[in-house]
This record gives structure tokens, C-alpha cells and sequence, in this order.
């Protein structure tokens, strides 16, 4: 035990094996070395991603603990926010009935809502973006259409979605449809667009049936566009759930947020806005990883 | 004449935009025999690129006609396998898929799905390309890709095989290599080949004959030169070669004195 790299080998062994086992003995020896330069690799990787978000965040606590540590400021200090909302923070699933549920139940029924909404826009955004990314009619008939209803805010549309659809729900999933479409579609149909002259002429020469094309080589030369597509149209619904739900009431977060504004549960709505933007990230991040993965390899080669 | 496996004849292609007409190519006629190693060698700008897209099929005629084994040339179609410049493979598909595309798409109903890899991993072993058939284009070298596009080509067994400057991006020594892998598939398959260069040597070398084009626009045939060197050709035993130097020097001629390229590059 006196010489440290001698520990992990059978003591007893070497000392009757003499000299042919003395060559083994630093290999043997030089083992756990590696694992352990490993493990202290590994742990400064992740020291190195973990460490540096967390030094403006606490950073941030700390000033608003301070701004807010006065008997009459407006909003309450983290600390404060902590201690209002234990209950919430720690049982989400709670239900009493009617609109007293806990978190969880909120953000999934707005959950429902986007992915319902985003889905229908999804499908629709990249057949309409298709279209127009093929013909040069529809790019011209359809694309003014589209560049006007675009800039039409979210909101906008919802009292017109209630008028024709009579009821909240269908409304806040129109919404969304309508808000997620419109980057769907420019994207999709820029991507086909671009697709290389090369690769249409590669179809050409092989004479790829147009279904063929489309699987073979528009999908995939696109997949780039209109997963960025995708990805921003992830985000716009996120935005535009939580302001259409504290208008047409229900289980769901945007309501919530605005029910705990009226009953002025301050640190309530400070809790769901970090959820709003936790599950916001979570969102755009899984959208940008099933891009990556069925995009992989269409990047330039 | 009316022999002739590939005959180009009389084709003309001239480019409208608004009221401008330009007039890219005159009065094309060429015969090709089948197993006749062709190539078309001219400045950039004078439209030997056009004219390999129209004998292709991808580019429409203004005037003239191209023939093909008796039959129009109107469209594209396997039977005229482009190679092209900057190989043009699929990224998002393996070496073999990107292979085997074109061998699914050729011979659907003729062979069966053992046979189609068969011969899409035999294709590959021609270009010696086979240890590489899992890699992803984005994964392989430039002269790599480029064996990869002629593997692709050739698995359509092509009437005629067109390569649009297919070593032009590549390095010298690649460029050598790839060269003389398709000497020896040339006189292995015995296929038809026109080949569009602008490099002196690689013409001479590779061709049974060279077809210079004067500068455009308005482009024509300005001369074609026979090359009876014996083949298989050794580069090394050509460097000193009369019939070698001979007809090198008279395509630097054509390109350098009669007709120089007047442009500024």
C-alpha cells in the first residue's frame, strides 16, 4: 500500500511472480487513471454548460429580491413568489372541479390546443407551400393573398373565429391554425423553390414519375425549409395560446394567468409565465430535434 | 451517314428573353459511332455545355434534330446517363442508395430485386467504389463523388454517356486517376461517350476524336481533330509520343491562335 499505483493490482501475486509480471503491472496499473481523467472531463463539460446560464440567473434573482424587499413594492420577491405558491409549485395534478386544477392540467389543455392547431397548420402549410413552391400560378395568385393575411395579428382573427364558429374551442385551435400557417407555408415553398437544378435534372434524366420526385428528392432537398418552417410556426402558437385562452376562458393556461390577475394572485402568474416559457422551450427545441434528425445528411454535401 | 449510332444534325438553339434573341449555338452536325470516344472541347461561354444538355435531352432544340440509334431525342431519358459537373449525387442518400436509385428506376419489371443489387454493387466495384457504398456523399472526396456519379450513369447502361466536365473541380492527381479509370472502363464496356473539357491533355488523352467549337455567340464546329493513338494509352508512354504531341499542340493551336477568347476572363 505504499506505492499508490500499485493499490488496484493483487499485492500478494506480484510479490511471488517477481519480474515477468512486473511488466503487466502498469497497464493494469494505468486503468483507472483514464476513467478517472474521464469522469473529470465529463464533469467539467458539464460544469461548463450548466455553470454559466446559472451565474446571470442568480445574478437576476438576487437584484429583483432586492428591488422588490420593500413593504410597498408593486410585485413580490422571489422569495415571496416561493412561499404564495408552494402548493402550486409542488402539486400540480391537483383537481377540484370545475376551473380549481392544478398547473399541469392547465398547461395540457393548452398543450391540446396548440398541437391540435399546429398539426392541422402543419399539414395544410406544407400542401399549400408545396403548391406554391411548384407552380408558378399558384406563387402568383396565392402569394399576394398570403403576404397581406400574414401580417394580421393573432388576436384579430378570434372575434371573426367566434362569430363563425359560435364557441371558444374551435376558435383558440383556428388561432393557432392561422397564426403557425403562414411561416409553414413561405417556408415550404421557398425550400422547393431551391431545390438545385441538379437534382431536377437528375429526376429528369431518370424519369422519376412525379410522386417519385416528390419522395425521392423535393421532401428531402426541402426538409431544411420546412423544418425552420415548423420550428418558428412552434413558437407563434406558444405565443398566441396563452392571449386567446385569457379571452375565451376554460381550463388552460392563458386563462389562468388572467383569472389569478383578477382574484391579484401576483406570484401565481409569476409561476406560470416560467412554466409558459419552460414548456415554450421545450417545444421549439423538440421540433428543432426531430428536424435534425430527419434532415440529417440533406445539409450541402 | 444515315449509319450513324449518335447524329446530330443541323441543330441550332438560340435564347429569347423579351425582344433579344441570342443565338448560342449554328449549325451543329456531328456523327458519333457507336464505341467512339468523343469529346467537345471549347473556351467557357461557347456553348458546349448547351449542346451536351441538348443531345441530353434536358435542354429542347431551337432548329435541327438529334438522333439517337434511329430514334428523336426529345427529352431526357436514361439511355443518355448524364455525368455532371459537380456530380449532382443525392446527400441525403448512402453512395449505394444514390446508385441503386437508378438502377430501381432502369430496371423495375427486367430484373429482380437480388439482381438490382447485383448490379448496383457491381457498378460500384467498376468505379472501385464498392468498400464505400454505407458513407453518405457528404462523407466521401470530391474524386469520390465523382466516381460515385459515373457508377450512377454507368448502372443505367446508357446508349451514350455524357459527362459535362466531370474532373473539372477535381485536384491534378485525382483528375489522372479518374481519367484513367474511365480509359479502362471505356475499353472494358465499349460504351459510347462524349465528353465536354476545356483541358487540352484530357482530351488527347481519353478521345477518339476531338471536336473544337469556335467562340460564340453563335457557335459552330470549328474543327475536329482524329487522334490514332493505339489504345489501351499509357499516360506516361504518351508524354513524348509524335502523334500525342501532334495533336496536342494542334488543339492549343485552334484554342490559342485562331481563335482566342476575346472576353476578358
Amino acid at each position: 500500500m505504499s506505492v499508490p499505483a500499485r493499490d488496484s493490482v493483487p499485492a500478494p501475486e506480484t510479490r511471488v511472480a517477481a519480474f515477468p509480471k512486473a511488466k503487466v503491472l502498469p497497464i493494469v496499473a494505468a486503468r483507472p487513471k483514464p476513467w478517472r481523467a474521464r469522469f473529470v472531463a465529463v464533469g467539467r463539460a458539464v460544469a461548463g454548460k450548466v455553470v454559466p446560464p446559472l451565474i446571470p440567473l442568480l445574478f437576476l434573482l438576487v437584484v429583483w429580491e432586492l428591488l422588490c424587499a420593500g413593504p410597498d413594492a408593486a410585485l413580490p420577491p422571489p422569495s415571496r413568489v416561493v412561499a404564495d405558491t408552494w402548493e402550486l409549485i409542488t402539486d400540480p395534478f391537483y383537481d377540484r372541479g370545475g376551473l380549481d386544477k392544478g398547473l399541469f392540467w392547465h398547461l395540457f389543455a393548452s398543450l391540446q390546443r396548440v398541437l391540435l392547431g399546429y398539426s392541422l397548420a402543419a399539414i395544410g402549410g406544407v400542401a399549400i407551400g408545396t403548391l406554391i413552391g411548384q407552380s408558378q400560378w399558384a406563387m402568383r395568385s396565392l402569394d399576394p393573398l398570403f403576404q397581406v393575411l400574414r401580417t394580421v395579428p393573432p388576436l384579430a382573427w378570434l372575434p371573426l373565429a367566434l362569430a363563425a364558429f359560435k364557441s371558444g374551442e374551435p376558435s383558440a385551435i383556428f388561432v393557432i391554425f392561422i397564426t403557425a400557417v403562414w411561416p409553414i407555408v413561405i417556408n415550404t415553398a421557398v425550400g422547393i423553390r431551391n431545390i438545385p437544378e441538379d437534382y431536377r435534372n437528375v429526376a429528369r434524366v431518370l424519369q422519376l414519375n412525379p410522386l417519385e420526385y416528390a419522395v425521392k428528392i423535393m421532401i428531402p432537398a426541402a426538409a431544411p425549409y420546412i423544418f425552420t418552417g415548423l420550428r418558428i410556426g412552434i413558437g407563434l402558437s406558444w405565443l398566441a395560446i396563452v392571449a386567446a385562452e385569457m379571452l375565451i376562458g376554460g381550463v388552460g393556461i392563458g386563462f389562468f394567468i388572467w383569472d389569478a390577475w383578477n382574484s391579484s394572485l401576483i406570484s401565481d402568474i409569476i409561476v406560470a409565465l416560467i412554466y409558459v416559457g419552460i414548456i415554450g422551450f421545450f417545444l421549439d427545441r423538440s421540433v428543432a430535434l426531430v428536424g435534425v434528425l430527419v434532415t440529417r445528411g440533406t445539409a450541402t454535401s | 451517314m444515315a449509319s450513324a449510332y449518335l447524329s446530330i444534325e443541323q441543330v441550332g438553339k438560340s435564347y429569347s428573353r423579351g425582344g433579344a434573341t441570342t443565338q448560342v449555338l449554328t449549325d451543329i452536325d456531328l456523327k458519333v459511332d457507336r464505341g467512339e470516344f468523343i469529346s467537345i472541347i471549347g473556351h467557357s461561354g461557347c456553348g458546349k455545355s448547351t449542346l451536351l444538355n441538348i443531345v441530353a435531352g434536358l435542354t429542347p432544340v431551337s432548329t435541327g434534330a438529334v438522333l439517337l440509334d434511329n430514334c428523336e431525342v426529345n427529352a431526357p431519358g436514361p439511355d443518355r446517363a448524364v455525368v455532371f459537373q459537380n456530380h449532382s449525387l443525392l446527400p441525403w442518400l448512402t453512395v449505394y442508395d444514390n446508385v441503386r436509385l437508378a438502377v430501381d428506376k432502369v430496371f423495375r419489371g427486367r430484373k429482380t430485386s437480388a439482381e438490382r443489387h447485383d448490379w448496383t454493387m457491381h457498378n460500384l466495384d467498376l468505379v472501385q467504389m464498392g468498400h464505400a457504398r454505407a458513407k453518405r456523399p457528404s462523407e466521401i472526396s470530391g474524386g469520390m463523388k465523382q466516381r460515385v456519379g459515373i457508377a450512377r450513369a454507368l448502372a443505367m447502361e446508357p446508349k451514350v454517356l455524357l459527362l459535362d466536365e466531370p474532373f473539372g473541380a477535381l485536384d491534378a492527381l485525382t483528375r489522372a486517376h479518374l481519367q484513367d479509370s474511365v480509359m479502362q472502363i471505356h475499353a472494358g464496356l465499349g460504351n459510347t461517350v462524349m465528353m465536354i473539357t476545356h483541358d487540352v491533355d484530357e482530351a488527347v488523352l481519353l478521345s477518339d476524336r476531338i471536336v473544337m467549337m469556335t467562340n460564340g455567340p453563335s457557335a459552330r464546329i470549328g474543327e475536329i481533330l482524329d487522334v490514332p493513338l493505339e489504345r489501351p494509352r499509357r499516360r506516361l508512354d504518351l508524354v513524348a509520343d509524335p502523334i500525342y504531341l501532334r495533336c496536342r499542340a494542334a488543339v492549343l493551336k485552334f484554342l490559342y491562335e485562331r481563335h482566342r477568347f476575346v472576353e476578358a476572363a
